[in-house]
């Protein structure tokens, strides 16, 4: 079992980094997908079943769709890719890795402490977390359920006005007393 | 005790003039301007009469009336007060001011008539006014250094009264600077005194001084001598004498009143009034006369040649007040006091009567150009005879010769053969000032008439010369020395201020002596007279000659002082300014705001609006603060 | 279902999230940007099942939970200004938005 999990941590290491690297945004969506399943995986052999079922459908299968449908829509042909090569130069790395290495170096020294602990083998059942969520931790699920509708809203709003000719645009903000054309 | 409130008001009406025309006067007519300008000091003069008749007629206990309004510093022991004191000396000097400020008032109404600045004049004048009424009543020398810091404030507003010439403003800076550094040699004097002896109560100061300190006591003479420092500076006596003449170039009325009459004489008035300090200081009061000397000697040869008959009145003065420092020196209290009225008199009056000269010859100023108004300037003409033959003592017939020869009188019998030294030098001056002062008749009113008047005096004008003429001839009537009739009615008056004087000032020279002083004065009328009206043409190619010359110009700059001064004082200390702009007071300023602008850089840098540099930002943070946890650790 | 070391796990999870930062530091495209912001919180949530599975209870997938769902509305919000910001400026370089300069 073991040896899975570190197939499975090595493969959403090696995703993640493949993803990060690609010129082209759909890509580096796919990959980064499959990185997302991989961990998935992790989370099943941490004994975090419901964790990994949620991973899968709404990580990968909302949250990733969505993306891959807005990059779909932008329609980033080639000539976006030819500007990723042009900004995507190696000696740009070298600053804010060196400054997340010693970040890393840090997040070591904090873990250091924690040798020789070990996980207990299994996360809750579905059923356990299912009865947390909606009795001690119950105020939490209406608050994010406030944020999703405020999420909603947001996105209709702002998505809203993008079908618009840029010309129709508003130059300067608008009076209370002017109406919106809409 | 009827009138003797009253002086409150005397004080108090002035200085009301003042408020009002300082801050409504720009607005006000004409005509409200006059009336409160002049009005007050003539109220003001109505009530110090009544006080003065009443003082004669029924003094009050002990010769004082002294009254305090309310305590103006309650610190510790320190608690001066705004107080009043009125013996012999401030009843006369009282009168000198209100009378002489008075008819100057007058004399201004029509002068600055058309001046656009009219109602600041007579603010200026009002405040002068009560400031110097306040130095002269004054019971404490707190107050009375309230007032000398006053009439000093006035005298530079005056001075700059035109203050769009910057030659005017230049004079004003000049005579306030100079008469500063005496301020502060008085004020040092009267922390001293207030140390050592504990109040600065001008008769407390007298009684303890003269109880406490032997004659000769070194504290004494360091206080003596501070005062006489800040009386040189006010009365424009050497060194400090260079102030005086640039500051003609205030208008005429202000040359006559406060550098003629009233000003110029606060050191004389401060000196006589702590007169015992100086009594316990020999050699101050020695140091006094030698400066009185030496200035009337310095400051007649100056006059002899000056071009500006304004700056020649300005030479006399400073000799005239150096003949009442020789009097203070020798001990001749009411001496000096007596020529202080008198030359208050016939000063005004000449610079009056000059005044009118200037004026009917439209701001024409050198006697050079003028000539023979005797004719059309009749009024002047008389005036300013009767004033210049006062200022020379022409014998018996004029004011001057009377206090001059007190004067006189009394330095011959003082320091025992040093008295006839002193007693020399102000022989020489007599002679030397009546030279200078009918140079001025006989240029001025006789000869052709280069320039005719157009415009001639009024009413306004007339009435004060007119008065101070009478009083110019009159005024010395009072102190008739024994020598001649015997009516030493001013002396027996003013024995009631110097009731610790030591020295006897009414013994009177000996009769030889009188009569040289008069040979001196008529002497030089006669040598005036022969150089400019009978042989003018041998006066001219004596003139040429190179010596005469040399000595001319070293003259006419009254001995270099002002050439002295700039290279040894001035250079040096706007040197210094320049050097020392950049200092390390400075430095601390310029700190501040260098390292503010610093960080403004610096924050500004920060503000990319990039959004990439800003999530650096937030990952440096976590970065940071994850370090101090690991090393808090 | 087997006991792993609990440093491993968060070591892991800390590996993740930085290579996410690291992305957002770096790429300029903000699509890119937001891909590696999900990397993050995605890496956050695993250390939260990993400090749960530490303690063997629904704890740590509770707040996993929340995460997704703060994760999932700032997506759909972040990209509709993602689409507004392209409207805008025509181009989807991060650095042509830094107009709130000095």
């Amino acid at each position: 079992m073991t040896v899975i999990l570190y197939i499975a941590m090595g493969i959403a290491l090696l995703t993640t980094v493949i993803a990060l690297t690609r010129l082209n945004a759909i890509h580096a969506l796919l990959y980064l997908i499959t990185s997302l399943l991989a961990i998935a995986v992790v989370f099943f052999l941490l004994g975090a079943h419901f964790a990994a079922a949620l991973e899968v459908i709404i990580y990968a299968g909302a949250i990733m769709v969505l993306f891959v449908f807005t990059v779909m829509m932008l329609n980033l042909g080639p000539p976006a890719i030819e500007q990723e090569r042009r900004w995507f130069v190696p000696g740009m790395w070298a600053g804010p890795g060196i400054f997340l290495l010693m970040l890393l170096g840090e997040i070591i020294y904090l873990v250091y402490n924690l040798r020789g602990i070990e996980t207990s083998g299994t996360g809750g059942s579905p059923s356990e977390v299912g009865v947390s969520l909606y009795t001690t931790y119950l105020l939490g699920i209406e608050i994010s359920s406030m944020l999703l509708l405020a999420g909603v809203v947001g996105a209709y709003h702002l998505g809203r006005r993008a079908i618009l000719p840029v010309a129709e645009e508003p130059t300067r903000p608008l009076l209370l007393t002017e109406g919106r054309k809409s | 005790m009827f009138p003797y409130p009253l002086i409150w008001f005397v004080i108090a009406l002035p200085l009301a003039g003042y408020i009002v025309l300082a801050l409504t006067g720009s607005r006000m007519p004409h005509r409200a301007v006059t009336i409160i300008g002049a009005g007050t000091v003539g109220v003001s003069l109505a009530l110090a009469l009544l006080i003065s008749f009443w003082y004669f007629i029924a003094p009050p206990p002990g010769l004082v009336y002294t009254d305090t309004l309310w305590t103006w510093v309650r610190v510790g022991n320190f608690t001066p007060g705004i107080a009043v004191y009125l013996d012999p000396l401030a009843v006369v000097m009282m009168l000198v001011v209100t009378f002489v400020g008075f008819l100057i008032h007058l004399y201004s109404v029509e002068y600055m008539g058309d001046d656009r600045g009219y109602s600041r004049f007579f603010a200026y004048m009002n405040l002068f006014v009560g400031a110097m009424l306040i130095l002269v009543l004054a019971n404490n020398l707190l107050f009375l250094f309230l007032g000398w810091e006053g009439v000093g404030l006035c005298s530079y507003l005056l001075i700059g009264f035109w203050y769009t010439d910057l030659n005017n403003v230049h004079a004003a800076n000049k005579a306030f600077i100079v008469t500063r550094i005496g301020d502060t040699s008085l004020a040092v004097g009267l922390f001293l005194l207030f140390t050592h002896l504990g109040t600065l109560n001008i008769q407390e100061i007298l009684a303890r001084a003269a109880a406490q300190w032997p004659v000769g006591f070194g504290l004494a003479i360091a206080t003596a001598a501070l005062v006489l420092g800040g009386a040189v500076g006010k009365s424009a006596q050497l060194p400090l004498q260079v102030w005086l003449p640039d500051a003609m170039a205030g208008p005429t009325p202000v040359s006559a009143l406060i550098h003629a009459a009233t000003m110029v004489t606060a050191g004389v008035y401060l000196i006589a009034r702590l007169y015992v300090i100086f009594q316990l200081a020999p050699p101050v009061m020695l140091l006094t006369a030698i400066i009185g000397a030496a200035t009337l000697l310095l400051s007649a040869t100056s006059a002899l040649v000056q071009r500006d008959i304004k700056r020649v009145l300005a030479y006399s003065t400073i000799s005239q007040v150096g003949y009442m420092f020789l009097g203070l020196g020798a001990g001749a209290w009411s001496a000096a006091i007596f020529h202080l009225m008198t030359h208050a008199f016939f000063k005004a009056l000449l610079f009056l009567a000059a005044g009118a000269v200037i004026l009917g010859l439209h701001h024409e100023q050198d006697i050079f150009r003028m000539g023979g108004l005797r004719k059309s300037m009749p009024l002047a003409f008389w005036t300013f005879l009767i004033g210049a033959s006062s200022l020379a003592a022409v014998p018996f017939i004029t004011a001057g010769y009377f206090s001059k020869d007190e004067i006189l009188a009394g330095v011959w019998n003082a320091y025992g053969g040093t008295g006839h030294l002193l007693w020399v030098a102000g022989l020489l001056g007599a002679f030397l000032t009546a030279i200078y002062a009918f140079r001025l008749v006989f240029l001025v009113f006789f000869g052709e008439e280069r320039r005719s008047p157009e415009k001639r005096p009024g009413l306004l004008i007339a009435v004060p010369l007119v008065i101070l003429a009478a009083l110019a001839i009159g005024g010395g009537w009072v102190q008739i020395p024994k020598t001649v009739a015997g009516l030493p009615l001013f002396g027996h008056f003013l024995h009631g201020a110097f009731t610790l004087a030591r020295t006897k000032t009414d013994a009177g020279a000996p009769g030889m002596l009188a009569g040289a002083a008069a040979i001196a004065s008529l002497g030089g009328i006669a040598l005036a007279y022969l150089l400019y009206l009978v042989l003018p043409a041998f006066r001219r190619r004596l003139a040429e000659q190179p010596i005469w010359t040399a000595m001319g110009r070293f003259l006419i700059t009254g001995w270099g002082f002002d050439w002295l001064y700039e290279w040894l004082i001035v250079r040096p200390y706007l040197w210094l300014a320049r050097v020392n702009r950049d200092d390390v007071i400075d430095l601390f300023y310029r700190g501040v705001s260098w390292t503010a602008a610093l960080s403004y850089r610096g924050l500004q840098a920060a503000q990319t609006g990039n959004v990439r540099w800003y999530a650096a930002g937030v990952a440096a943070g976590a970065l940071i603060i994850l370090a101090f946890v690991v090393y808090g650790l | 279902m087997t006991p792993i070391p609990l440093d491993l796990g968060l070591l892991f999870a800390a590996v993740l999230f930085l290579l996410g930062a690291l992305g957002v530091l770096v790429r300029r495209n903000i699509i890119f940007m937001l891909l590696s912001l999900e990397v993050m919180f995605n890496a956050a949530g695993l250390a939260f099942i990993v400090a749960g599975s530490r303690w063997g209870q629904p704890d740590g997938q509770v707040m996993f939970f929340f995460i997704l769902t703060m994760a999932a509305a700032e997506v759909s919000v972040g990209l509709a200004l993602v689409l507004r910001l392209r409207h805008l400026l025509g181009t989807l370089d991060v650095d042509a938005a830094a107009t709130m300069r000095e």
